[in-house]
């Protein structure tokens, strides 16, 4: 029997751990410094926020593990001998393995402002981090955000929920303009404002002010505005946590580089989810995605090779959602921030201003890449079809409603929304004109 | 605006501590008239030296008065069985028309000044704390914010004190109805203007409040979901449910000399459809009596398996039924403390099939005796081997006590989950034959728990939708907030064909393999 360890028990390394164990009866060990148990990192805002507690967002009850023999370690890997084969842990206990799986994720990214290490000024990744966040901002009265991505506009939720009046910096012109095209970026920017968030753009970050007692008091901007808050949230992004990997004989790069089986360079060691960087990611994706789905396909993965049957990772269709404050977000395919020359887009919006389509496509064929929806749920098995198989504008517009996820009784758009490609394009697409029981019951 | 709130919530917090006062309100005197009135002239003799020092005499609360009254009685009954005189023991139940009779004071002068305090005030608080919501709490969306910071949410003491509050007064209203006469009155008034000939019982006090809940609770539950059309007409239709069928129509029927019968309660939930008197008293009532009969027959051999296959056990659990009308509207506060554990999964499939069982066991019984005339079945005395026990178990502890006055400790749909015969038929159904599921949308679960949290069946969302498959759970309710709670739009209810719902899990994204379970 040999023994797999697995590094990092959130999604990657748990979603190995779940499948192995499906295939063999080989010991498996989950070792994390975070936490006893697997949770959801997703759900840390609905903590803070109260719609939930820690209990809750564990996917799995804690028999769950001892039930199927994986065996959990609460300890922090302080370095990997990786030519005996083994771990060393702060306490400079040894763990030995056959097969090692790291799987660490990611941590926050500072920058080097002034400041940034004083008391209220954090990043939002860990369990740690959330407990801090508790304390520190029991009686702050106003906050400040620094970096347009998901977790900031979380975080900003989360403030926002405590009565906490948000500053939101960004350095875009846009929320999360370097993923987001300019209207999308729009409807959130007034969604946020409808939520009484003080959104400054194109405003960067200059130092974190002192109030002389190691807590900060304020922050002053690149265009000298100081703003006065007692807590600063830093989501600048995130990057793989592999720091105490870095003098040893792992490859790595900005991530740990894995092939395409996700082994890295040392024999059997692999690495998955946050903290891998594929050495040749498919021309559809990116070397990292620091993206929960990644991580448990990652993880159904590896955990074939490990098994006896090398597989390969082949990613499929992008996809991704979100939420801001109160709309929701999916993507299917690839919508880019700016269209090249090759790529035309689609765009639809409610009159509320709330929800909105936008679908990009090969200009030569017509043949859609991708759609972002705002407000109005998709299905993603359909979706994943649609662009597997080429379908074009005019038959992906015809065919919205089949698409279409939102509960009953909701206002169905499809109408509407062929009824404007009809006149944008020229086209004459049949508008879709739902019985009365197929606008009730989806 | 949160001035208003707060005004509100105070007018409401008057209005519903006077409602309490209200129980302690008269004094009570009963006159020799009212005793020669009341209780028949066989028993004035048996008792008239025993309510010597009852009679006039003026006793400020009911509850030692209501004990005199039992007491003088009990004293009787113990003689003459002592004596074996079986004909001079008293059954009937003159507690609470001597305790009626007998009340003196405020409640009785200002009967209609009180109740307007009460539900009038009290409506009007409530609604100017609940409505302002719609621009303080921000634009649509969920508001589950600071639910488990709460003391009323998470078992904190004001939950634990209105589950105390909810238990005293189910068992007040099941078992000492006399104690509680001055809540009677207050209600007389309304019982008047539907029915100018009756007089309230400890039954319509029930019915006004569960309807008045149903109905306040109910604007709250449209505030808080308005994003969601599915949940405001789903809320919109138990309470039209609960006000029309279960409230006035029983009652505008007996005003038209028609048995009290409710149209949308049936067997086995009602389970004293098919006792003797139950069915004596539609079959002698004419053609409406034997509709009413026929109906309430068709509605669980027909209705259910036809409706449930086409919508699920949605249609009945989270539409129309009054126990699920309630725990949707007042309930929704306590949704989320419901156990989602395994462990309470396997306790609710043995009790709620075991319920099944002995409500069926028990009618069978009933009928049994109904139509051979004889009191034993196997030997077994129905009456007090079956139905009895069913009823002060089932019927009234279970159900009521359990089920609603333990909301806020074990979330707003114990009843329903562990107990409700109706719920474990129809969840058959829906199991094994029906168009119903919770769709997953392919990989796009994030494994939040937000879904498995506020499910009040308790059931675990969580697990099916992180693996891409469909929910079919037979006690799945349909109420929809799974779907509605979800942050990345994973989950929906849905009638489609009957095959795919238990398919294999789709977990879109990864092309390189094919998950299995
Ligand atoms: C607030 C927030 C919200 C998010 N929301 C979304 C979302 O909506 N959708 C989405 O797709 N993604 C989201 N993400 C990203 C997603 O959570 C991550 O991509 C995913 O959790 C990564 O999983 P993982 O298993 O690779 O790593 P992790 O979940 O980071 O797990 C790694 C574990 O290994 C432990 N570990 C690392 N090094 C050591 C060591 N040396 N010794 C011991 N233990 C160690 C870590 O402590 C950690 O517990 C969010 C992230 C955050 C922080
Ligand atoms: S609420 Fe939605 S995303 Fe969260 S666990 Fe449930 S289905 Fe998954
Ligand atoms: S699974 Fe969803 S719809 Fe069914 S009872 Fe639970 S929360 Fe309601």
């Amino acid at each position: 029997m040999s023994k797999i360890v697995i590094l990092g028990n959130g999604i990657a390394g748990i979603t190995a751990a779940r499948h192995i164990r499906k295939h063999t009866n080989d010991s498996i060990t989950v070792i994390s410094g975070e936490s006893d148990h697997f949770f959801s990192r997703t759900a840390l805002m609905y903590i803070y926020m109260g719609h939930m507690k820690y209990e809750h967002t564990k996917p799995y009850e804690d028999w769950f593990w001892a039930k199927n023999k994986i065996d959990l370690l609460k300890a922090w890997i302080k370095t990997i001998d990786f030519d005996s084969k083994k771990l060393i842990t702060s306490t400079s206990e040894e763990i030995t393995y056959d097969r090692l799986i790291l799987a660490t994720g990611s941590q926050s990214n500072k920058f080097g402002w002034p400041g940034e290490n004083l008391r209220g000024v954090q990043g939002l990744y860990n369990l740690q981090d959330l407990d801090m966040m508790e304390t520190t901002t029991q009686h702050v009265k106003r906050a400040v955000i620094v970096g347009g991505g998901l977790i900031g506009v979380e975080m900003a939720e989360m403030l926002h929920s405590r009565g906490i009046h948000v500053t939101y910096l960004i350095r875009e012109s846009r929320f999360w303009g370097n993923v987001l095209p300019e209207k999308e970026g729009a409807l959130i920017d007034r969604h946020l404002k409808e939520h009484h968030i003080d959104l400054r753009k194109e405003t960067e970050l200059e130092e974190i002010i002192d109030d002389g007692k190691g807590s900060v008091k304020g922050i002053k901007t690149k265009s000298g505005e100081v703003i006065d808050c007692q807590f600063v949230g830093l989501t600048v992004g995130v990057r793989p946590n592999i720091d105490f990997l870095k003098d040893t004989s792992l490859e790595i790069d900005k991530g740990i580089l894995v092939d395409e089986h996700l082994a890295t360079n040392i024999p059997d060691v692999y690495a998955i989810g946050d903290c891998a960087q594929l050495k040749s990611a498919p021309s559809h994706r990116r070397p990292i995605e620091a993206v929960w789905y990644v991580g448990r396909m990652m993880g159904e993965t590896v955990a074939k090779t490990i098994t006896g049957t090398p597989t390969k990772y082949q990613p499929g269709i992008w996809f991704n959602s979100a939420k801001f404050f109160d709309i929701e977000y999916q993507t299917y395919g690839s919508v880019p921030a700016r269209l090249d020359e090759n790529h035309e887009s689609f765009y639809w919006e409610a009159a509320d201003g709330k929800k909105c389509i936008h679908i990009v496509y090969e200009k030569a064929d017509q043949k859609v890449t991708g759609i972002n929806t705002f407000g109005i749920r998709m299905r993603h098995e359909v979706w994943d079809k649609w662009l597997n198989d080429g379908k074009t504008l005019s038959y992906v517009v015809e065919h919205l409603p089949k698409a279409n996820f939102d509960p009953e009784f909701f206002k169905r758009f499809e109408p509407e929304i062929q009824q404007q490609y009809n006149e944008e394009y020229g086209d004459s697409i049949i508008i879709s004109k739902p019985t009365f029981f197929q606008r009730i019951f989806n | 605006m949160k001035a208003i709130r707060y005004t509100g919530l105070l007018l409401f917090l008057f209005s519903f501590f006077l409602f309490l006062g209200i129980f302690f309100m008269s004094s009570y005197t009963l006159s020799r008239e009212d005793f020669q009135n009341i209780v028949k002239p066989e028993h004035q003799e048996l008792l008239a030296d025993k309510f010597d020092n009852i009679i006039d005499q003026e006793y400020s609360f009911s509850i030692p008065f209501v004990n005199a009254v039992n007491g003088a009685i009990d004293e009787n009954n113990s003689q003459m069985r002592a004596k074996q005189q079986w004909n001079k023991v008293i059954y009937d139940q003159y507690a609470s028309s001597l305790t009626r009779a007998a009340t003196h004071g405020l409640i009785k002068e200002q009967t209609t000044m009180l109740f307007i305090l009460v539900f009038v005030i009290g409506t009007i608080g409530a609604l100017m704390y609940l409505t302002p919501q719609v621009k303080l709490a921000g634009p649509a969306g969920i508001k589950n914010t600071g639910i488990f910071h709460n003391a009323l949410n998470n078992r904190g003491w004001l939950g634990i004190s209105i589950g105390v509050l909810l238990v005293t007064f189910y068992i007040l209203l099941y078992f000492f109805d006399a104690y509680i006469m001055n809540w009677i009155i207050l209600v007389d008034l309304i019982q008047k203007l539907i029915n100018p000939g009756a007089q309230a019982s400890q039954w319509f006090l029930y019915g006004f409040l569960y309807t008045f809940s149903v109905l306040v609770m109910g604007i709250r539950m449209i505030i808080k979901y308005r994003q969601s059309k599915y949940q405001i007409v789903r809320t919109l239709s138990v309470m039209f449910f609960q006000t029309a069928f279960a409230f006035l129509l029983p009652e505008i029927l007996v005003r038209l000399n028609q048995p009290y019968f409710d149209f949308k309660n049936m067997w086995p939930l009602d389970y004293d459809f098919f006792d003797a008197w139950h069915i004596n008293t539609l079959t002698s009532a004419g053609g409406l009596g034997i509709f009413m009969f026929a109906w309430g027959i068709t509605l669980f051999a027909v209705g259910v398996p036809v409706f449930v296959f086409f919508f699920g056990k949605r249609w009945y659990c989270s539409w129309v039924c009054g126990c699920g009308g309630l725990a949707e509207t007042a309930g929704d506060s306590f949704r989320q403390l419901s156990d989602k554990s395994l462990k309470a999964w396997n306790i609710e499939r043995y009790l709620i099939h075991a319920i099944l069982v002995f409500a069926v066991i028990m009618t069978i019984g009933v009928l049994y005796s109904f139509i051979t005339g004889s009191n034993t079945m196997f030997g077994i005395d129905t009456y007090t081997y079956l139905r009895k026990p069913y009823g002060f178990l089932i019927g009234s502890m279970f159900s009521g006590v359990i089920g609603t006055g333990f909301y806020p400790i074990m979330g707003n749909r114990v009843w329903c989950r562990f107990g409700c015969p109706l719920a474990a038929y129809l969840g058959i159904v829906q199991r094994f034959k029906s168009r119903f599921r919770i769709t997953t949308n392919g990989g796009q679960c994030i494994s939040c728990g937000n879904c498995s949290t506020y499910c009040e069946m308790g059931i675990d969302v969580r697990w099916y939708a992180q693996r891409g498959q469909n929910i079919v759970r037979s006690s799945c309710v349909g109420c929809g907030v799974c779907s509605a709670v979800c942050p990345r739009g994973v989950l929906n209810l849905e009638n489609k064909d009957e095959d795919g719902r238990f398919g294999e899990p789709i977990l879109i994204g990864n092309d390189g393999i094919k998950v299995e379970a």
